[in-house]
């Protein structure tokens, strides 16, 4: 702890601690032991070029693999306060995911009313009173930054709001549970550079609530929207710190040549 | 002298009018055309059939009639022309078996799609399919001469003739039909709304039902009205184990004739060509038309209101 009291503006704790994480497809090694943390309330961003692994490594958090027969994790994913590896066998994924959400890469709204969208993760946590329903949709769509939108239409279909407008809604149902940590997977390759605008204004907002990781392409991004960066290649952390030592003076030779563009 | 390009060997340099090129694009648009056109036709062939021989008939009967007497006994003497319990028949036999194949159905396409493995789902879709590739007078002796006997096990004052029995084995053969448009439905419903869903903290149920199954809405509406159309035009079924006496009456348990079995029956006799009992064939047949069209139009409007945006 002494050490990273130097290092940061702030004095954060650790929200979750990675250690040697492996990563297998099959028989594809796709994570090579990585190390590194999640500081609390901060975001972290990952970079690194296409499949460099940031995108596998961001779903081991929600335990997104188990869904698909094959894939096996090794090391440790600790989540604070809890110091409980949430990769363990006897960890139930169900259980994570209610409390590390995520927003992928394309808006993924279901075919239900915006209302119903955000009250669905609610919902499947067994909350059926209207009054908490209602006061946790309004709460979510605000800090969304989508309440004034469409809180005369909240009986309308997700599908009919713009793109910008389904991602925003999809972080407003990843916000109504109320998650510890939020995982963003390229939150805004979908969208316009207006609609990106506001995504990261939220994302920067969102920072005193949650724990975020980021997964992003762009490192513009990266810098504008992060306190820590990650970059990887070939499924390993090459380097890890705060965003702005990463970009003004990087320890490693590789990162350089990759945030100054000379490859990637 | 090696400076020709490969495209200029290739491609005459003109711009002038193709005409070989462009008849040959002339022909083979007509003939799709005429293919498209032939279903059309026929389609209009058959309705302009119906409603001029109908038109006969109603000549002799009123439309008054045909519509509230609620007896249906044509060849008759005392000759009475009201297709209720010809449409009594075919809506209780459709019933029951939509009751039997709408739920199974339902259940088993969201089995497949939605939990088998791989293996699993590979081995029963071609054993369902099946299903489906028996011919339909297999079925109907299969609910004369197994499922009627069974039947009269647990009710013993079951007759040999029932739409019950008809209409369970009729239900058991339109399972395929609508568990398979379904499965198709709800597997095309793309990962990454799944994936919104578990990343939510929904179970596999949770998320079958409350995500995937809205999405599919479309398309398991659509399997639904296929459904219902096979069910009320099924005919060697009925015809063979509900009995052909046309009875009015939204009992299961008792036999009555359905508007295909009757047509079955009065067009294996030998009636003459324009008598009024050949023509009742083409009212009846008018009738079961408007029926299974009115549920494709339910259908087709169903579908549009919810079609599938992802």
């Amino acid at each position: 702890m002494h050490e990273s009291m130097v290092v940061h503006a702030t004095p954060t704790q650790y929200k979750s601690e990675v250690r040697d994480l492996s990563f297998y497809y099959g028989e594809f090694n796709a994570l090579k032991n990585i190390n590194m943390a999640l500081h609390e309330k901060q975001v972290t961003a990952l970079i690194g070029p296409s499949g460099c692994g940031k995108s596998t490594f961001l779903r081991c958090f929600n335990r997104m693999h188990d869904l698909y027969p094959g894939n096996r994790y090794m090391g440790e994913i600790i989540l604070q306060p809890d110091n409980v590896n949430i990769l363990a066998s006897n960890v139930d994924p169900i259980e994570v995911r209610m409390r590390i959400s995520m927003v992928f890469q394309k808006p993924n709204p279901f075919p239900k009313s915006i209302y119903e969208n955000v009250a669905y993760g609610l919902r499947v946590r067994g909350v059926r009173q209207r009054a908490v329903l209602d006061e946790k949709v309004e709460e979510a769509l605000r800090d969304a930054a989508l309440w004034d939108e469409v809180k005369d239409r909240l009986n309308q279909l997700a599908f009919n709001l713009s793109g910008g407008q389904q991602q925003r809604l999809c972080i407003a149902r990843a916000l109504a549970t109320d998650p510890e940590i939020l995982l963003f997977d390229e939150p805004t390759s979908a969208l316009d550079p207006i609609a990106t605008a506001s995504i990261e204004e939220l994302i920067t907002d969102l920072k005193d609530k949650v724990t975020i990781l980021i997964v992003t392409h762009n490192m513009q991004q990266a810098a504008r929207v992060s306190d820590y960066t990650a970059y990887m290649y070939l499924g390993e952390l090459i380097e890890f710190g705060v965003t702005d030592t990463i970009f003004i003076k990087p320890k490693n030779k590789q990162t350089e040549d990759y945030i100054t563009g000379r490859f990637g | 002298m090696t400076a020709k390009s490969p495209a200029e060997i290739s491609q005459p340099r003109r711009l002038g009018y193709s005409y070989r090129r462009n008849l040959r694009e002339r022909f083979i648009e007509a003939l799709l055309f005429l293919t498209a056109f032939a279903s059309v036709a026929i389609t209009l062939a058959i309705v302009v059939m119906l409603v001029k021989e109908s038109y006969e008939f109603f000549q002799h009967v009123s439309i008054l009639d045909f519509l509230t007497d609620t007896q249906w006994t044509p060849l008759f003497d005392d000759a009475h022309y009201g297709i209720l319990p010809l449409v009594s028949g075919t809506l209780v036999s459709s019933a029951v078996a939509l009751l039997v194949a709408i739920p199974l159905g339902t259940i088993i396409a969201i089995y497949l799609s939605e939990f088998a493995p791989f293996t699993v789902r590979e081995i029963a879709k071609p054993f369902l399919e099946l299903l489906g590739g028996v011919p339909t007078i297999v079925y109907g002796y299969f609910a004369l001469l197994f499922v009627t006997p069974l039947l009269q096990k647990i009710f013993p004052e079951l007759p040999g003739f029932s739409l019950l029995s008809a209409g369970l084995v009729m239900g058991i053969m339109i399972i395929p039909y609508v568990s398979s448009l379904s499965e198709d439905a709800m597997r095309a419903v793309p990962m990454s709304m799944r994936e919104g869903s578990y990343a939510m903290g929904a179970t596999r149920f949770q998320t079958a039902i409350r995500v995937v199954m809205p999405a599919a809405y479309s398309g398991i509406a659509a399997a639904y009205i296929l459904g219902i159309s096979r069910a009320v035009g099924e005919t060697m079924v009925v015809a063979v184990a509900a009995g052909m006496q046309p009875n009015l009456t939204w009992n299961p348990m008792e036999p009555a004739a359905t508007i295909t079995a009757y047509i079955v029956q009065v067009s294996l006799g030998d009636l003459p060509h324009g008598s009024i009992g050949y023509q009742t064939i083409f009212a009846a047949g008018l009738t079961l038309l408007l029926m299974t069209l009115s549920f494709n139009i339910i259908g087709h409007i169903l579908r549009k209101r919810y079609r599938e945006i992802y």
